[in-house]
């Protein structure tokens, strides 16, 4: 496992260098990983490289990038929108020339169009923003303030809005409300059920679960080599 | 069918606070949940209402949430049969 870089494109204009982990041995099969969104990036992160290092004990290389405003970026998350995400997923699949992707969760909504892989647990965008506009009104309320989605959504969507730590613009709301995972048949749905065990982004404390981590990693040897 | 959704909302506590379901065994009505247990914080709860919309197949309104419906487990579990009974 090493660290590596890819040049990002930016919103504005310009390029950033923007972090990645990789497992690089230029093997033929490069898997691009697409990470989960948000809170849930924290909680299956360990999970992710797990699978990876697996994938690289089966001679697979893989390559996982920081979404721009995500984990060691520079970029402010505020000024960054979903279609900027999936341009840097884009940048980042031509850059370590890969012949696949997976993604995790809500990854999965930046799939690249032409690409084949698998899903991991699919969830929609909404879905994403629910449980983050929910967690909010429940910090309110213990805080005796009394806020509802409606509103946070309608200001939000204006102005933006702080949700568990995360800055997101209106237009970040705006796409990720709309946003569904791609069902192509190409990319091959990945349930939970089929990986077993406790679903690790429902856990209050991130936590890591190996036989987890070992079935992922063997459906995609599995279907590699079916 | 009260038995089943009793274990049922005792395996989905067990996932998000990671305990052994022998554990979950032992919660009582009265065990505190939001509050007394430190790692169910806000992002934990918002977490588990999703997970429980989409295990018991019910729909929670906004209003519905605060953390009274959490304070304990014989709270979350009356809510839960409730909105069953309504579905």
């Amino acid at each position: 496992m090493t660290p590596s870089y890819y040049p990002c494109p930016l919103p504005g204009g310009g390029i950033a260098d923007e972090y990645a982990l990789v497992f690089d041995q230029a093997r033929a099969t490069r898997i691009l990983i697409i990470p989960a969104l948000l809170d849930e990036a924290n909680k299956l992160r360990h999970f992710t490289v797990e699978v990876m290092r697996r994938l690289d004990g089966a001679g697979i290389d893989s390559f996982l990038p920081d979404l721009p405003g995500c984990n060691e970026s520079g970029q402010d998350l505020a000024t960054i929108e979903p279609e900027d995400w999936s341009t840097a997923i884009h940048a980042a699949s031509r850059h370590f020339a890969a012949t696949r992707v997976l993604a995790i969760r809500g990854g999965g909504l930046l799939c690249p169009p032409a690409m084949a892989g698998w899903h991991y647990a699919p969830l929609k965008g909404a879905s994403i923003l629910k449980t983050l506009l929910r967690a909010r009104i429940i910090a309110a309320r213990e805080a005796g303030r009394d806020e509802n989605i409606d509103d946070l959504l309608a200001n939000g969507l204006e102005d933006g809005i702080e949700l568990a730590g995360f800055h997101l613009s209106g237009e970040m709301l705006r796409q990720l409300q709309s946003l569904v995972p791609q069902t192509r048949s190409e990319i091959c749905i990945v349930d939970h059920a089929t990986i077993g065990g406790r679903a690790l982004w429902l856990r209050a404390e991130p936590d890591f679960d190996p036989v987890q981590a070992d079935a992922l990693a063997a459906v995609i040897v599995m279907s590699l080599t079916a | 069918m009260t038995a089943s959704i009793d274990d049922k909302l005792r395996h989905v506590l067990a996932d998000v606070l990671g305990l052994a379901h022998d554990k979950l065994i032992s919660f009582t009505a009265d065990t505190g949940l939001f509050g007394h247990l430190p790692e169910l914080d806000s992002m934990a709860v918002a977490g588990l209402l999703t997970e429980l919309e989409d295990r018991f197949d019910i729909v929670i309104d906004d209003d519905e949430v605060d953390g009274d419906l959490f304070e304990t487990y014989g709270s979350l579990l009356d809510f839960v049969k409730a909105k069953r009974e309504t579905a």
